[in-house]
């Protein structure tokens, strides 16, 4: 006699188990949360049922506590043809074109796994491209790691660069730009968000929505498995060192079936959308978010049958199956009767294509497993947590700041250019990001280390700019101009290469929301970059929060990244930050105060941030990035490059020593000054040709410009100031300097 | 007037410079299609290239798995016929590990894979891939890979340093290869492999033109043999 299979479910906790040992909230309900769902289902919830609902209701699936904050965000413009709440966020760029990205963290599983979790954060910000139609073009990334000083963080950073390069370089798109850096702050919290940019036929796009009473769910990719089982509930939680590794919750990543299921998506996309009615992949909450978001985008209901779903493991429960956050897996919602043909591309690339289960018109959300119903639930109940508008207040670090700015104690300025040139948030990152393949695709123009990555666009003569940033040391002395600056730092990268910024992404990488620090933080953050947003005209259209960034208590800064992508309508004014020949003029756009508290020299100079941020000057900062746009776009640019992390000085040093040029430089301003912040500016060069009609243009602006010097044929770096010649550095030092630091720093 | 040069670029699962081969291609207005590895003839072809990526995921060791693909047999047969056979990066290895060409490409010296772009020599300009380069010119080319470490016992080295066979060397060795070989050919000099990208160096607008002697040289030995 055949025995009866055994149910994998046989040994779960009974409703009144789940009940009685609260294992609800160690999946991160809370007992409100759960007295809420008793009483709406007018029953106890089931194991399975309590799983879906701990993972839908995380706050990295639901945003429930920052949706009050993100609700602020301004994203509508005459560009945006997709806003947030979809997989990725799209922006018109005329000609039937359109430009599709989003940006994702994966902070929580890098720390514990840095390879497989800074892999498979790529990995899933390329299928939120996919699945809205779109050919991932490029993908940059916004790195924070502790000070390079223990084999701890050397290990992290190492694995994270290895992840990166291993999951992008394989699946063939390139890695184009980004930003790393480093704070004694994200030693236990480093931060990984990767940005993916998409580009796409308008007539393409998708969405995420499961439409028509008896329309076909569809699952394909790669098989389910248990890896990064409620992963969701992981990344909702702060670290302890004592429970420091959760390996379970980190998932693994297969690049090569991810670029078979990219391929095969976007030629079903191509050759069949008529057919198609939804696409969505499955990243956190696996399954059961990208079902049920599907659903309730669509005020439709959903019948799975689970015995169906496509297995790697045996036994696997219900609960397992939904909750899962396996890679490379997407969800399809294809016309009754219209299923072979999508499958059959699928198939053809020897990837599952099974069709798991229908559209209702029930508003329910349920599920089969081995002829039961294992969850019956209400679809718009469990896609929608109680929001949290939680208490807020300001900072006693904010409210005590000291109002002077820091003094730089500058003697040897020669002696300071060379010890900020070694820092590692100014060295550059080369040594680090050649292990990512920037040019697969045979498209990038701007390659890594300028001020943003250009990517052109074949086929046309267009471009697209696109960059990451964010000085969370700026936000910790005052996170609502901190913010405003890192949406002006990341447009003047966009216009140093010539493009017009035209949206952004964001990574909001917080503590915990439960801290009302940390909230007043978020929220003064979120009306920062929307006030700076709406004054460039840079909707944000789509974007990832991540909480609890903390251990044992210490929170990181409050660290917004900023994605920005920006348009070339013509690749003859792509421009790039180093200087081309001798001779030409350099000018410095911007005034320049005594912007000091949050600078590099400072934090060289006492080891710490502190005091008030310096002023920020929003009118002039517009201002100049409108000027030195016009001025590229009149021919008259040969090489622009904006100043950050090292003032002035650090600046010109960047500009001269990619062509190993010489600069002899006069600054009408203090020593000090040389290594001040003030946001807004600019370094131009101008071929001597060009010099009368560039100041002629200068009239027309209300901008503040001044001719410091030239380039020069010699291997010198001559900077002088107020106090007479203060710099003399050899070319040859500087960069051996700008170059080898990290590298000296990353040896054990 | 004589027909377009045709040209086959082989897309195995995995590869993920395909596309820019044929656009390089037909930036030389040859003919190029793409052709599936599971597809087993590739009869009116002239030239056969295989382009880089990772090939099967080159999980098991690069190239080691997609010798296996149908089209495999056909590109032998090709080789055989004198038809010009290409391998870039991922295709070279794809190469050594048929046997077409022979030695073999490690993990780099200092493992991790790299991109970059690298000073190479032209270490024989006298070949159907070279012949539109100076003989000890330098240029530029980009270079990506993590296994590029050339490799080979000591007499076939011997043997590929007496005849010529090797094409293109690295003026820095930036992976640990053998003589710093960056490209061979066989000895009947229709097969050949390199790991730097040619196709990546095509275009001023992305900053490097060094590729196109490559094509070109491509393009004149079709030329030269068709004319014949």
């Amino acid at each position: 006699m055949p025995k009866k299979p055994l149910n994998p479910m046989a040994n779960e906790a009974t409703p009144e188990q789940v009940r009685d040992h609260k294992i609800y909230e160690q999946w991160g309900l809370t007992e409100k949360e759960y007295a809420l769902i008793v009483k709406t289902i007018g029953r106890l919830p089931n194991y399975t049922e309590t799983g879906i609902f701990s993972g839908m209701w995380s706050e990295h699936v639901s945003y429930k506590k920052s949706k009050p904050a993100l609700r602020k965000f301004w994203s509508q413009n005459d560009r945006v043809l997709q806003g947030p709440g979809e997989g990725a966020g799209i922006l018109d760029i005329g000609d039937n074109q359109a430009v599709v990205f989003k940006a994702e963290s994966h902070n929580h599983p890098s720390f514990v796994e840095p390879y497989e979790g800074a892999a498979t954060g790529v990995g899933g910000i390329l299928r939120d491209i996919f699945s809205m139609g779109a050919q991932p073009i490029a993908i940059l990334d916004s790195l924070r790691f502790g000070e390079l000083e223990n084999s701890r963080t050397k290990h992290i950073v190492d694995g994270v660069i290895a992840g990166i390069a291993g999951y992008g370089n394989a699946i063939g798109i390139p890695t184009v730009g980004g930003e790393i850096s480093f704070d004694d702050v994200y030693a236990g919290n480093p931060l990984v968000n990767v940005m993916a940019v998409g580009l796409m036929d308008q007539a393409a796009m998708q969405v995420g929505q499961a439409k028509g009473v008896g329309n076909s769910i569809i699952y394909v990719g790669a098989k389910t498995g248990r890896d990064g089982i409620n992963g969701a509930t992981f990344a909702s939680a702060e670290f302890s060192s004592e429970a420091a590794s959760d390996r379970s919750a980190v998932q693994v990543g297969d690049p090569f079936l991810e670029k078979l299921v990219m391929d095969a998506t976007l030629r079903v996309i191509r050759e069949h959308a008529d057919k198609v009615v939804g696409i969505q992949d499955m990243g956190a909450a696996g399954l059961v978010s990208s079902s049920s978001e599907m659903a309730a985008k669509a005020g439709m209901g959903i019948d799975l049958n689970l015995d169906l779903v496509p297995q790697r493991e045996a036994n696997m429960t219900p609960y397992e199956l939904m909750l899962s956050e396996s890679q490379e897996r997407m969800l399809l919602v294809v016309t009754k009767g219209q299923e072979k043909a999508v499958m059959d591309i699928f198939q053809d690339m020897d990837l599952d294509a099974v069709i798991i289960g229908q559209v209702t018109d029930d508003g329910r959300y349920r599920l089969r497993f081995m002829d039961e119903v294992v969850a019956d639930v209400d679809v718009e109940f469990l896609t929608n947590p109680p929001k949290q508008d939680l208490p807020q207040t300001k900072p006693q670090r904010l409210l005590s700041a000291h109002q002077e700015q820091f003094v730089p104690d500058v003697v040897d300025a020669t002696a300071t250019l060379k010890q900020l040139l070694a820092q590692p948030t100014i060295a550059s990152k080369a040594e680090l990001f050649r292990h990512f393949d920037s040019q697969v695709r045979a498209d990038t123009v701007v390659k890594p280390g300028g001020d943003a990555a250009v990517v052109r666009i074949r086929g046309t003569k267009k471009a697209l700019a696109m960059t990451t940033d964010v000085n969370a040391r700026y936000l910790y002395l005052n996170p609502r101009i901190g913010a405003k600056m890192a949406v002006a730092e990341a447009a003047r990268n966009i216009v140093a290469t010539g493009a017009l910024p035209i949206g952004i992404t964001d990574g909001l990488n917080f503590g915990s929301p439960d801290n009302p620090d940390v909230y007043y933080e978020l929220h003064e953050s979120v009306e920062g970059i929307t006030e700076i947003a709406k004054q460039l005209n840079t909707p944000i259209i789509s974007g990832n929060v991540s909480l609890y960034n903390e251990t044992d208590g210490t929170a990181i800064y409050p660290t917004p990244m900023i994605g920005m992508v920006g348009l070339i309508e013509d690749n003859r004014y792509i421009t790039t930050s180093f200087f081309k020949k001798p001779g030409d003029v350099i000018y410095l756009i911007g005034d320049t105060q005594d912007s000091f508290n949050g600078s590099e020299i400072q934090k060289l100079q006492t080891q710490q941030i502190s005091g008030q941020l310096f002023e920020f000057d929003e009118q002039a900062e517009i201002a100049n990035q409108g000027f030195v746009l016009d001025a590229i776009h009149a021919g008259l640019i040969e090489s622009a490059h904006d100043l950050s992390e090292g003032g002035l000085a650090v600046s010109l040093v960047e500009s001269a020593i990619k062509n190993n040029l010489g600069i002899d430089a006069t600054f009408a301003g203090s020593t000090s000054q040389l290594f001040a912040e003030t946001a807004g500016r600019f370094i131009v060069s101008v071929a001597a040709s060009n010099v009368k009609t560039f100041e002629a243009l200068v009239q027309n602006h209300d901008v503040s410009v001044s001719e410091i010097g030239e380039v020069t044929a010699t291997d010198l770096i001559n900077i002088g100031t107020d106090q007479g010649q203060v710099i003399a550095l050899p070319v040859a030092t500087a960069k051996d300097i700008y170059l080898h630091s990290i590298s000296e720093m990353m040896k054990d | 007037m004589m027909n377009k040069i045709r040209a086959a670029v082989i897309s195995f699962p995995g590869s993920n410079c395909d596309d820019d081969m044929l656009y390089a291609l037909q930036d030389f207005d040859i003919d190029a299609d793409i052709v599936d590895a599971r597809q087993a003839s590739l009869s009116g072809y002239n030239a056969i290239l295989l382009p880089g990526g990772f090939s099967y995921g080159d999980y098991l060791r690069t190239g080691a798995i997609a010798r296996f693909s149908p089209i495999m047999s056909a590109v032998a047969q090709a080789a055989n016929e004198g038809k010009l056979i290409v391998g870039i990066c991922n295709g070279f290895q794809i190469l050594t590990e048929a046997g077409l060409l022979p030695g073999q490409l490690l993990m780099n010296e200092r493992p991790g894979f790299i991109c970059e772009e690298v000073a190479i020599t032209v270490a024989n300009h006298q070949t159907s891939f070279s012949s539109d380069y100076a003989q000890q010119e330098t240029v530029i080319l980009p270079i990506a890979h993590g296994e590029g470490n050339y490799y080979a016992d000591p007499e076939t080295l011997e043997r590929l340093e007496q005849h010529g066979q090797v094409v293109f060397r690295y003026a820095q060795n930036v992976n640990g290869s053998l003589n710093n070989i960056a490209g061979i050919m066989n000895e009947k000099g229709n097969v050949f492999g390199m790991m730097p990208h040619p196709e990546r160096a095509v275009d001023a607008l992305t900053g490097n033109t060094d590729g196109r002697q490559f094509f070109k040289s491509i393009v004149n030995s079709i030329l030269s043999t068709v004319a014949k």
